[in-house]
């Protein structure tokens, strides 16, 4: 049941007009000259390494964070890599009020969480969500927690699939038990 | 309830009642893997499953076409990867030398109307122009893909988008995918599958309807089909695949979750400026912008029928002093058209440098990148910031890319 919450510090990707940055495209999550790397250990350091603003994230996030992005988050390509790099960072969860669909299925695969939450944009633009701020998400329900200023938010649950191949731990872990019957 | 196309060829691929919004379990008619993934895949497959057989290995591919042949050692190392799991598990390899994935599964009639095909390429949803639910996936998905045959989906909504009115040269599908690109941007038809309608998109031809439907990515659609065709579309898709082309149409009591309208009458040519591919402004509003580069080819114009285009502006002309034109044709097919047509003598003669066939323009490796500071003119589909280096890159048409060439700064072809 544990594996139903997740909480950590969270980091709320903002350009300079302090907006959620919108339709970050995989090329700016993991840039091509990288494409070649198949080890996920080594794709961390590389993670949103061509985002203007947020070039030294690899350096400055810790095992267990929580990304804030804005919509069409991970658009463009199909690359894992883009999800991989923050598998090897230990990034928590990333949440957004929506996702570019193939990554938000490369996710789902890799057992990595990801939530849609519409709610995130008044939230960040009233700054009541704000870096460093620590939270607490039920992927179940959806019901989230801003513990440092003790307000509530709602994220939309996950689906049935989605939380069964990450209970599973992977695309691969579910196949092979749901092949078992 | 009556069924839109994707709803109607996911039907065809479960067992499962499909509706919008549902999770349903799918059958995969192809599933592919390229250079860029395919090691992944390949380590993925061998970690999680060793030796066991793919599903079924004759409909299970490599296309190589990302970094062909390759110039870095690592993509020598990934190809020669994939080439041996292939060997090892007698799976069909399109080499080096073939060209984009996406275009030779059409080629090769692999990607047939009403099929469902995968692989690591997130264009292939380009494969709307024939009929086929083409989607492109990550190396997890296309490793359980090879070993099952089936994946997961969400059944996406349908939105209906008419197209109204009419247009004529020098303004193509490039131009007409950029102004529809500009009108939806990438909330309008976000995860959702597109049925373009309407005189402007029924008359496409092959490559203009690959054109537009390569583009949907940008739209951040899940797919685009163009479900009106008349006797050449039928007659152009089954001599370039051998097959027959029966595609699926839309019920009339199907359910559309939107349906918009755009005008494209008179339409002018349109260029997307830096640094998104929907920052769509008519040629005019760009004129005298100077250019270094040039390059044609990629998945949304790499077709015989845009270098001819191409050519036929710069027959007999020398592209501007300073300026440099990269051409990449599609496929080893679309090569050998362009040569034994001419085209590629009148591109060569007018100072374009022609390369062999593949992706080109989008990952480091391949021809069509920038330096800082550097303005280029690309038929490509992406121009996002660093993408293909530090310059700048506008997205056109072929025409509007070589008249630009010619004068060195953006130009409207019938300025020329």
């Amino acid at each position: 049941m544990e594996k139903s919450f997740i909480s950590g510090r969270i980091w709320v990707l903002l350009d300079q007009n302090k907006r959620l940055i919108e339709d970050i495209d995989t090329d700016q999550i993991y840039h091509n000259a990288f494409l070649h790397i198949t080890e996920v250990s080594q794709m961390g350091q590389y993670a949103l390494g061509n985002l203007e603003g947020w070039k030294d994230f690899s350096k400055k996030a810790s095992p267990g964070d929580v990304l804030i992005a804005g919509r069409n988050f991970g658009a463009g390509s199909s690359r894992q890599h883009a999800v991989g790099c923050f598998i090897s960072l230990k990034i928590g969860l990333i949440i957004a009020p929506s996702f570019g669909a193939i990554y938000f299925r490369n996710a789902v695969n890799s057992g990595f969480p990801v939530l849609r939450c519409q709610e995130l944009d008044e939230l960040v633009a009233k700054k009541a969500m704000e870096t460093e701020d620590e939270i607490k998400v039920n992927f179940r329900s959806g019901e989230g927690l801003n513990v440092s200023r003790n307000t509530h938010f709602k994220a939309e649950p996950m689906s049935t699939v989605q939380y069964d191949i990450y209970e599973a731990g992977g695309l691969f872990n579910y196949g092979k038990r749901i092949s078992k019957g | 309830m009556g069924m839109t196309i994707i709803e109607k060829i996911i039907q065809d691929h479960t067992k499962e009642e499909v509706k919008p919004g549902k999770i349903v379990w799918m059958d995969l008619d192809i599933r592919s893997a390229r250079d860029f993934g395919g090691p992944n895949v390949v380590k993925n497959y061998e970690k999680e499953y060793g030796d066991v057989p793919v599903a079924d290995r004759k409909k299970t591919f490599f296309t190589f076409d990302l970094c062909v042949p390759p110039s870095s050692l690592k993509y020598a190392d990934n190809q020669q990867i994939c080439r041996e799991f292939a060997r090892g598990q007698r799976i069909e390899v399109f080499d080096v030398d073939r060209g984009i994935g996406s275009h030779i599964l059409m080629e090769e009639g692999l990607a047939r109307a009403v099929s469902t095909v995968v692989g690591t390429d997130s264009h292939l949803n380009i494969l709307g122009a024939v009929g086929s639910f083409g989607q492109g996936m990550g190396d997890v998905d296309i490793t359980f893909a090879f070993k099952t045959g089936k994946t997961w989906f969400e059944v996406p909504q349908t939105v209906k988008v008419l197209i109204k009115g009419s247009f004529s040269s020098p303004t193509t599908a490039k131009d007409l995918t950029l102004y529809i690109l500009k009108k939806l941007g990438t909330k309008k038809a976000a995860l959702k599958t597109v049925e373009f309608y309407g005189k402007a998109v029924r008359g496409l031809d092959l490559p203009g309807r690959i054109t537009l439907c390569s583009m949907v990515t940008e739209m951040a659609g899940i797919i685009g089909f163009i479900p009106e065709y008349g006797d050449s579309l039928k007659t152009e898709i089954e001599n370039l695949s051998g097959t027959k082309f029966s595609p699926d149409e839309a019920d009339e009591d199907c359910f559309y979750s939107d349906t918009l309208e755009i005008d494209v009458s008179g339409l002018s040519p349109q260029v997307a400026v830096p640094f998104s591919p929907d920052n769509v402004q008519d040629v005019s509003e760009l004129k005298g912008v100077k250019i270094d580069s040039g390059f044609i080819g990629s998945c949304t114009n790499g077709r015989t029928e845009d270098f001819a285009l191409a050519s036929q502006i710069l027959k007999g002309k020398k592209i501007k002093e300073g300026v440099t034109l990269k051409v990449v044709p599609a496929t080893k097919r679309v090569y050998k058209e362009i040569l034994e047509r001419g085209i590629l003598e009148d591109l060569f003669r007018s100072g374009a440098i022609i390369s062999n066939p593949g992706c080109s323009g989008c990952a480091e490796g391949h021809i069509g990148l920038t330096g800082k500071g550097e303005v280029q003119v690309s038929t490509g589909n992406r121009n996002f910031a660093g993408k293909q280096g530090k310059g700048k890159t506008y997205l056109a048409s072929p025409a509007v890319v070589a008249a630009s060439c010619l004068a060195g700064h953006i130009t409207n072809p019938k300025d020329i």
